[in-house]
């Protein structure tokens, strides 16, 4: 290994006597393209934030250039060169490129008037000193993420970054745009300048780190090269589980006779001639980056985002989906993307949560709520999809990740639907959960439910739908069987594209 | 747990409170807090604001407000009184007893009432206005279209019979009191057993999640806003009962009196929580205080500035209290 920039000795971090990070060790060389990985809770932020200066640790120290800090302040850590690029990106949206990437520079040096030529000059030459081209006066919320990322990399490099680490930088852009970051990084490695990249999608880890970090619940699992780990090992190492994912079969012993039929269906800005046919059994995935309009289809589906032209058809039907409460009541129900704010009543209890998809079904012969059968059905619902609660009165908040997911599903299951749109069910999961949350939705598949899967992630589509379809752009330009095709054949063609 | 504890912490904090302020009137007032006229006075008050209250209360459940309520009891109260007085279908008054145009004297108040309402809800649901600005408009075009009927005037003088809702009583309770009790029951009722009220309380916590859970959240918002017009033409009905006139701006005070109650009862001004019984205490408690500071001779314009003061010092607390209950849970995060 290169010299080092960074290390990180035996440092340990307890938070109301919980220990977010048990003696961890970890290196970082000059030039290095490192990654951090480990599920929710593994103690990665906490990491950063040590790193940063911005935590202190109760034990241990962090080594940067050579020099030991016991005791790391931010502005410690930004002297010796470490930026951080959170998730968010931290930039100012109304303002422009140039301005985003010299604002640091300007207020570090205390200055009181603006020069605007010098502030392009800045920001022009660092945007050269990477071999990047923006348009200096764009706004940066017109911008894209990848170049918005961009941006938010000048102004690290403007204030002498040495390492530079970034939180979850893939989650929302596009394979080309990964490439392009990478393309990126690889151009600050030859100038000696180290990346931290904090990750859960393993996939895109394996595809840019030299070598990983793994941490699960605060302790470090090792040090790997990115060369002996593939997606499962990876896997097993952070949730420690052997997870056994099935492959999902499709059998057509539920009839040929397709229960949903989409024809034509376009609305403009979203999604252009979409048309698609659901057999009963079936789980069709639909993939695509984030803009492509895979979520406003199935909104359109579930009645929430009027169609502009085309047809939707159930068992045959022409129908017209309006509402969701139509949409429910033709045998429809749809896992939203956001959990938090879509799927959950955050503050309202689990026994709430689940009922309100049912609640006609709980009234006595006087239309008034039967608390009694309220509570049974609610309990049933938690047994069978084995939720974990506190008690039935509990707030949805205090359960986690996978938890409430499985709490959105119940709901949903309890209305008996035909149809199941999820999009992207299992993020922000642990692996566990991750598994379990799939074997639910191929048993669903299996007794007969018609099931569609919206996700980004190649490796949890191809192995639980017996259908892809990506969708680029608002339109289908591909569809496929999943026997036809391996794994990487997919992720080459999500490249591609 | 935490979350049902604190709650039923809350109420129980709120009824010591209540307790304390009586028992803090009784020893300082004496002989004048502890008589049966200062009873039947607070009996008397309480059913108006209380009424309004819980119309405030059912906007504030949804995350809106209705600060129309007085202007809609306003204009209820005016509607009525041109049919208790014949100025409105005179013709009833005639071949027809004295009972049939007090009902339909009332029935004419709460179908105003009732549309009131429906253009609130109109405006929420379907024309996405704020709450607050909307009934802020409606506030205005109400009491505004109350003083152009009358031209500004009282209208007094209503049948000896009619007078009986707001002065009357049964067994000695007085019968704004009996009523205001079965309103309460009836909301209680309608709050916790119908799917309109779950649906309510739903809407109220996370309005996306209950339009991605299939609830029909316009017609829930319309039907609140209905439903808080009717609470409003009752108290109207009331009102002008027991003072046996009408004139436009009655009860112009008890807007801030039943906002605050609200607060002061757990209600969360951004919607999804409260409860009746909060109201309830809050309600009994504010009408405590209030007769204690009418006894000590208050001016109106000191009350204002007490209830004011109320107000924000509760959402202080209110403040302190949830970042307090807040904070164990991040640190579990961790």
């Amino acid at each position: 290994m290169a010299e080092e920039l960074l290390k990180i000795q035996n440092v340990s971090k307890s938070y109301a006597g919980v220990r977010a990070l048990d003696n961890v060790n970890m290196s970082i060389g000059k030039g290095e393209v490192h990654c951090l990985v480990g599920e929710n809770g593994s103690g990665k932020s906490t990491l950063i934030k040590i790193i940063a200066g911005v935590v202190k640790p109760d034990e241990g120290e962090i080594i940067i250039n050579g020099k030991t800090f016991r005791n790391l302040r931010p502005i410690d850590s930004i002297n010796e060169g470490i930026q951080v690029i959170y998730q968010d990106l931290s930039l100012f949206p109304n303002l422009s490129v140039a301005e985003n990437i010299s604002l640091n520079q300007l207020i570090v040096e205390k200055r009181r008037l603006i020069n605007w030529k010098e502030i392009k000059d800045i920001a022009k030459k660092e945007l050269s000193n990477i071999n990047r081209e923006i348009n200096l006066s764009e706004r940066v919320e017109n911008l894209s993420i990848a170049n918005k990322q961009l941006v938010a990399i000048c102004r690290a490099l403007i204030q002498n970054a040495k390492l530079i680490i970034m939180d979850e930088p893939t989650t929302a852009i596009t394979k080309r745009e990964i490439d392009y970051l990478l393309s990126v990084i690889l151009d600050l490695k030859k100038r000696g300048i180290s990346t931290l990249f904090v990750s859960h999608k393993l996939s895109e880890v394996l595809q840019i780190a030299e070598r990983v970090t793994v941490l699960r619940d605060g302790k470090k699992i090792g040090d790997y090269s990115a060369d002996e780990l593939d997606y499962d090992t990876l896997s097993f190492y952070m949730s420690g589980k052997e997870v056994v994912s099935s492959p999902f079969s499709y059998e057509e012993k539920h009839g040929r006779k397709p229960m949903l039929e989409v024809k034509n269906l376009s609305k403009k800005g979203d999604f252009k001639d979409i048309s698609f046919k659901l057999k009963p059994g079936e789980i069709i995935g639909v993939i695509g980056p984030l803009g492509s309009g895979r979520t406003e289809l199935a909104l359109s589906l579930f009645g929430l985002n009027k169609p502009d032209s085309g047809e939707i058809y159930i068992n045959g039907q022409l129908v017209r989906m309006d509402s969701p409460q139509k949409a429910i009541s033709l045998g429809l129900s749809y896992l939203p993307e956001d959990r938090l704010h879509q799927g959950l009543f955050l503050r309202q209890s689990v026994q709430n949560n689940l009922v309100v998809t049912i609640l006609k079904k709980l009234l006595n012969k006087f239309k008034l709520l039967d608390h009694n059968k309220k509570y049974k059905y609610a309990k049933e619902w938690v047994n069978r999809l084995s939720i974990n609660v506190p008690s039935l009165e509990a707030a949805a908040q205090a359960l986690s990740g996978g938890n409430q997911q499985r709490l959105v599903i119940a709901k949903w299951l309890a209305t008996d639907p035909k149809i199941f749109i999820l999009d992207s069910p299992t993020v922000g999961i642990d692996i566990a959960s991750k598994n379990n949350i799939h074997n639910i939705i191929k048993q669903l598949a299996r007794e007969g439910m018609g099931i569609i899967m919206i996700s980004d992630e190649a490796p949890e589509i191809f192995r639980n739908c017996n259908r892809i379809m990506v969708m680029i752009d608002g339109s289908i330009v591909r569809e496929l069987n999943t026997v036809d095709i391996t794994e990487d054949e997919l992720f080459d063609m999500l490249s591609s594209n | 747990m935490l979350g049902k504890y604190l709650k039923e912490t809350r109420t129980t904090t709120l009824f010591i409170l209540m307790v304390g302020a009586f028992v803090v009137m009784s020893v300082f007032l004496p002989g004048k807090f502890l008589t049966l006229s200062n009873f039947q006075s607070m009996s008397s008050q309480i059913p108006e604001f209380g009424l309004l209250a819980i119309a405030i209360m059912l906007a504030m459940l949804t995350g809106g407000i209705d600060l129309s309520v007085i202007s809609i009891a306003n204009l209820a109260g005016v509607g009525a009184a041109l049919i208790l007085t014949g100025s409105l279908f005179p013709q009833l008054g005639g071949g027809y007893g004295e009972i049939l145009v007090i009902i339909v004297a009332i029935l004419f108040a709460l179908v105003i009432s009732l549309l009131c309402g429906l253009v609130n809800g109109f405006l929420i649901a379907y024309i996405e206005a704020p709450a607050i600005l909307a009934t802020l408009g409606t506030m205005s075009i109400f009491s505004g279209i109350a003083i152009v009927i009358t031209r500004g005037y009282g209208i007094t003088g209503f049948p000896e019979s009619f007078l009986f809702i707001g002065n009357g009583t049964i067994f000695s309770i007085p019968m704004p009191l009996i009523i205001f009790i079965f309103c309460v029951l009836i909301m209680a009722l309608i709050l916790n057993k119908t799917s309109f009220g779950f649906n309510l309380y739903m809407l109220g916590s996370n309005p996306i999640a209950s339009r991605f859970s299939g609830i029909n959240n316009r017609g829930i918002l319309v039907r609140t806003y209905m439903l808080s017009g009717f609470y409003a033409g009752l108290a109207s009905i009331i009102m002008i009962s027991r003072v046996n006139s009408i004139r436009p701006g009655y009860g112009s005070a008890y807007l801030l009196q039943a906002i605050l109650v609200c607060v002061l009862g757990g209600v969360d001004p951004s919607g999804g929580y409260g409860n009746i019984s909060g109201l309830v205490i809050g309600i009994i408690m504010l009408q405590i205080l209030q007769s204690g500071f009418n006894i000590l001779a208050f001016s109106p314009f000191s009350k204002n500035v007490i209830w004011g003061l109320m107000l924000i010092l509760v959402m202080v607390l209110n403040f302190y209290s949830s970042s307090f209950s807040k904070r164990p849970k991040k640190l579990k995060i961790q």
